[in-house]
């Protein structure tokens, strides 16, 4: 089946199978690697990319349902310049193997779009479907509040 | 042993360090939050990648009667189907009783017996439900109680014949693959005089490490006859050995096979040794010319690569009326699982330190390590230390209790200190522990009862110490290189991995140290056994302080051969120039200033024209030469089988829900002895990730098997592991710096140990709460409930 996927901002038309999910597709026929497989059911979060500004587990999209879509992922964000999110992540020590930071930092993306100043449970709410192993989270939920803070400080 | 170190008189120049012991930020950091990091899954092979699939085996014990592999190799993209009559070979890591596919005998649930190599990943999947396999089911055993009964069936009938280490005792013609003895004093006698004795039995299930990365490897085999094997591992010199090694009658040997470790999503020892790589490995030779891919599913991750051994420990403690402990007794049975190559070391570990970190005159210890017919045990963070020390530190708290002794004094009383005798005679290094206890327990208000306004809630608090050696054998080394570039930069080579914990970063650090260069100037990658020097393997903690070793001395190496250059031109003593700001200088003429750019690729012009000097290159090793693990059998007596150990402790502020039995931590501190911090945050960081690691044992996490050995929750739907909101709401993270003698600038490693603490703190914390001794991990919400509505209270 032909579907046209705009991802990072680049359009691509793609011959893909009925069954094929998004990450699949994005991973093998567009080259965009940081999304993971971590579990492929749903579960771990390392999969995630921005579907319109939100959030989906790309494991679980079909990629014959993104069609006119726009994906996003991590290679996108920071792709001029690191966002503000990636700057603290990495002088927070955010992420250690680094294997959860890109779904991470789309998971706080879309927080931050919708709540630019969010509070400790809102942070942990935003991220509870990402998992980490190294981290503890601590260093994370420290970064998103951060930028959260940061924002503050310029709000006129 | 004492060594003098550069550092020392560098840093007295200086007056202070200028990359070591700062927190640089990460080398790797804008790899990983760009999305550049590659790990293996992550590369590109073409269009000649083919992608196996392993048929794994229904049954916990059986005979393979006959497996027919037809029907798959009919099917659409498969290009080969192997079994384990292809590669009829054992190899192990420290015990040879492992193989590549199954030979005769399938031993667990999930172990691979065939493997099909197809176009795609779907085509060899589905083929692999094609292969036929007929078994002939036996009496499997799943706990190592039974399996250790008189009578018992031998889950390896050939035990007698495998090859091992020097240091590992099997019992041929039983489940025993190693047993582990330490007789130290006179227990006996010792129980008789203690003014009060306390035996008791701890339980600790299986767990798995669940690093978010997948396994995966990817191998080939090139028509120069030259095996790749690209792999997410903690272990590439040691995977190329034992590829090797495995291969060897195909023809290979360690030349022809090279190792590539690109970065790698996590580890916690899950990927440490040999575990499916070999099968990616094997799959590849039987398809000349082509890479061969192969990726484990969450739920094979759970079942077929190393899980953490389950313990049943058997413990008995005398005390006397002042605090003072006279005599351990620690009896250990291991849940090692089908096949114990890497496991049986565990046992060993655990056996030769089951005291924890305290002074035991009178010593017997009993570490077991028991065939069963669940998947293979292997290293999980905290190597066995994790396991026993739930079982310990619980203990010592009741023995505290019983003779009305603080818990924090009594075993501030008891604490090992610097050139104590450990249980196999050897003394105890520079340690840490003292200020660690007061550290931690002042972290968490210790001494101060606290209650809730909530008359549903009530508070507690638990306290626990922990040690934790290298488990190594004794001459496990570490090797690097290190280049300089025209700019004055440098690449440094090592094979240690960063898994995450920021290897990379000190590495770069401690050679910026020495080279008085910016830690952005240093290059550190990971590594491929083709091009970097020698590591053992990334596991036990060990590479801040070995690999450590090894660049710094080849940091020095390089400093004495810039040295020499400006010797040789200018005419200044060596013992007067040291480098600083990324220039030579010299304390006897302070206007000599010869920045490295100008001189380190293309020498030194002299007077009359020609040069001197060239491109500056160095290497360093490091290899323990005050180590050996020969001992007496029947005591362990007489070797000196462990490097150090590092010390710390471990606090918890906890609140129970008396009626759900919800265990909320409020507060968790930790404090760790790192010698010297390399790098602070780094150290904080595996001082908060290892905590709530641990948290997650004791609270929730738990490997359950069916009767039939059959791994019941092998997802994260049913295997919970920590989200954002299972964090405390407060972590203190402690550090401690008692140098160590012969650490690069005094440091030893952290990484496992801040696990270990969590599961004792947390169950001596529920004491405190409720006065209810919860004595099996994990410690869930509903032994609690059932434990508050069995309390007399
Ligand atoms: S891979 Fe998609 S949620 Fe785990
Ligand atoms: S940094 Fe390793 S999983 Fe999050």
């Amino acid at each position: 089946m032909q579907v046209t996927i705009t991802v990072n901002g680049e359009s691509w038309d793609l011959d893909v199978a009925p069954a094929d999910v998004l990450l699949d597709v994005l991973r093998e026929q567009i080259g965009v690697k940081s999304p993971k497989i971590g579990c492929e059911r749903g579960d771990c979060g390392s999969c995630t990319v921005l579907l319109d500004r939100r959030t989906v587990r790309s494991c679980l999209v079909l990629a014959v349902e993104v069609e006119g879509h726009e994906v996003t992922t991590v290679e996108g964000i920071g792709a001029d310049r690191l966002s503000d999110l990636q700057e603290l992540f990495i002088t927070l020590n955010s992420f250690q193997c680094g294997f959860c930071a890109p779904g991470i930092v789309l998971s706080a993306t879309e927080l931050l779009d919708e709540n630019p100043n969010p509070d400790r449970h809102d942070v942990q709410e935003a991220l509870s479907g990402n998992l980490c192993r190294c981290t503890g989270y601590e260093p994370i939920i420290d970064a998103v509040l951060a930028v959260g803070q940061r924002s503050g400080e310029v709000t006129p | 042993m004492t060594t003098t170190h550069p550092f020392e008189a560098e840093a007295e120049r200086n007056g202070e360090l200028n990359a070591v012991g700062t927190s640089a930020v990460r080398i790797d950091g804008i790899d990983k939050i760009s999305g550049a990091a590659q790990f293996v899954d992550d590369l590109d092979f073409g269009p000649g990648l083919l992608h196996g699939a392993v048929v794994e085996s229904p049954h916990a014990y059986a005979r393979i009667v006959s497996i027919d592999t037809s029907k798959a190799e009919d099917a659409p993209g498969v290009v080969k189907v192997v079994t384990g009559q292809d590669f009829p070979y054992n190899f192990g890591m420290y015990m040879g009783d492992r193989y590549i596919f199954a030979q005769g005998h399938v031993r667990f649930v999930g172990e691979q017996v065939a493997g099909v190599i197809a176009r795609t990943h779907r085509q060899a999947v589905q083929a692999a439900k094609l292969v036929e396999v007929e078994y002939e089911v036996l009496e499997a055993l799943l706990d190592p109680k039974e399996a250790v009964a008189d009578g018992a069936p031998l889950i390896h009938p050939d035990l007698g014949e495998y090859s091992h280490v020097p240091w590992f005792f099997p019992k041929a013609g039983t489940n025993i693959a190693h047993w582990r003895k330490i007789r130290k004093g006179d227990t006996e006698r010792a129980f008789a005089e203690a003014d009060y004795v306390l035996a008791d039995t701890y339980r600790v299930p299986r767990y798995a490490h669940c690093a978010i990365e997948p396994h995966v490897t990817v191998g080939k085999l090139d028509h120069a006859g030259r095996l790749t094997v690209w792999t997410a591992s903690q272990s590439p010199h040691t995977q190329r050995h034992l590829f090797a090694e495995a291969l060897a009658p195909l023809g290979f040997s360690h030349k022809d096979v090279r190792v590539i470790t690109p970065y790698v999503g996590g580890g916690f020892g899950g990927k440490a040794g040999v575990t499916m790589e070999v099968i990616g490995a094997a799959m590849a030779t039987a398809v000349k010319g082509h890479p061969v891919k192969l990726r484990f599913t969450r739920e094979q991750e759970f079942y077929n690569t190393y899980q953490r051994q389950g313990v049943v420990a058997e413990l008995k403690v005398g005390v006397m009326n002042d605090g003072t402990i006279t005599a351990v007794e620690h009896t250990l049975y291991w849940d090692a699982g089908a096949y114990v190559e890497y496991g049986a070391n565990v046992v060993n570990a655990a056996g030769l330190s089951a005291t924890g970190p305290y002074r035991v005159p009178n010593i017997r210890n009993d570490s077991l390590c028991v065939y069963t017919n669940l998947p293979p045990g292997g290293p999980y963070r905290g190597f066995g230390y994790s396991e026993f020390h739930f079982g310990l530190e619980s203990h010592l708290d009741r023995v505290a209790a019983a003779i009305g002794m603080d818990p924090v004094d009594f075993r501030r009383k008891n604490a090992i200190v610097e050139g104590d005798e450990l249980s196999y005679g050897a003394h105890m290094n520079p340690s840490g522990l003292l200020p660690a206890i007061d550290e931690t327990a002042s972290a968490i208000d210790w001494g101060v009862e606290e209650q809730s306004d909530d008359p549903n809630t009530v508070i507690g608090k638990g306290i626990a110490l922990f040690w934790k050696a290298p488990a190594m054998p004794p001459n496990a080394s570490s090797a690097s290189f290190l280049k300089f570039n025209e700019d004055g930069s440098v690449n440094v080579s090592v094979s240690g991995m960063e898994l995450g914990q920021g290897y990379l970063t000190v590495m770069a650090q401690i050679a910026a140290e020495v080279l008085g260069l910016p830690v952005e100037k240093v290059r550190v990658e990971t590594p491929d056994t083709d091009r970097n020097p020698y590591e053992w393997q990334t596991v036990a903690s060990h590479v801040t302080w070995s690999s450590g070793l090894a660049v710094e001395r080849a940091a020095v190496e390089a400093r004495e051969k810039i040295f020499d250059v400006i010797h040789q031109v200018y005419g200044y003593e060596d013992d007067t120039l040291y480098l600083a700001d990324e220039q030579v200088k010299c304390t006897t003429d302070p206007d000599f200033a010869k920045p490295l750019r100008d001189f380190v690729i293309d020498g030194i012009q002299t007077e009359d024209g020609t040069w001197r000097g060239g491109p500056i290159v160095a290497s360093g090793k490091f290899m323990p030469e005050f180590t050996n693990a020969n001992s007496d059998p029947e005591t362990g007596q007489g070797g000196h089988p462990n490097v150090h150990y590092t010390v710390g402790a471990c606090g918890m502020v906890i609140e129970i829900d008396t009626h759900t039995g919800r265990i909320f931590v409020r507060k968790a501190a930790l404090a760790v002895d790192a010698g010297k911090a390399i790098n602070p945050d780094l150290v904080r960081g595996q001082i908060t990730g290892g905590l709530v690691q641990g948290l997650a044992t004791v609270l929730y996490e738990d490997m359950r098997f069916d009767e039939d050995g059959r791994l019941l929750n092998p997802n994260f739907t049913d295997y919970k592991i920590p989200t954002a909101f299972d964090i405390p709401d407060e972590m203190i993270p402690i550090i401690i710096e008692v140098p160590q003698p012969d650490g690069p600038f005094g440091a030893r490693g952290v990484g496992e140990h801040t696990m270990i603490g969590a599961a004792p703190a947390i169950a001596n914390a529920v004491f405190d709460a409720l006065g209810v001794r919860i004595t099996s991990m994990p410690i869930t919400q509903e032994k609690v409930a059932q434990a508050v509505s069995a309390s007399p209270t």
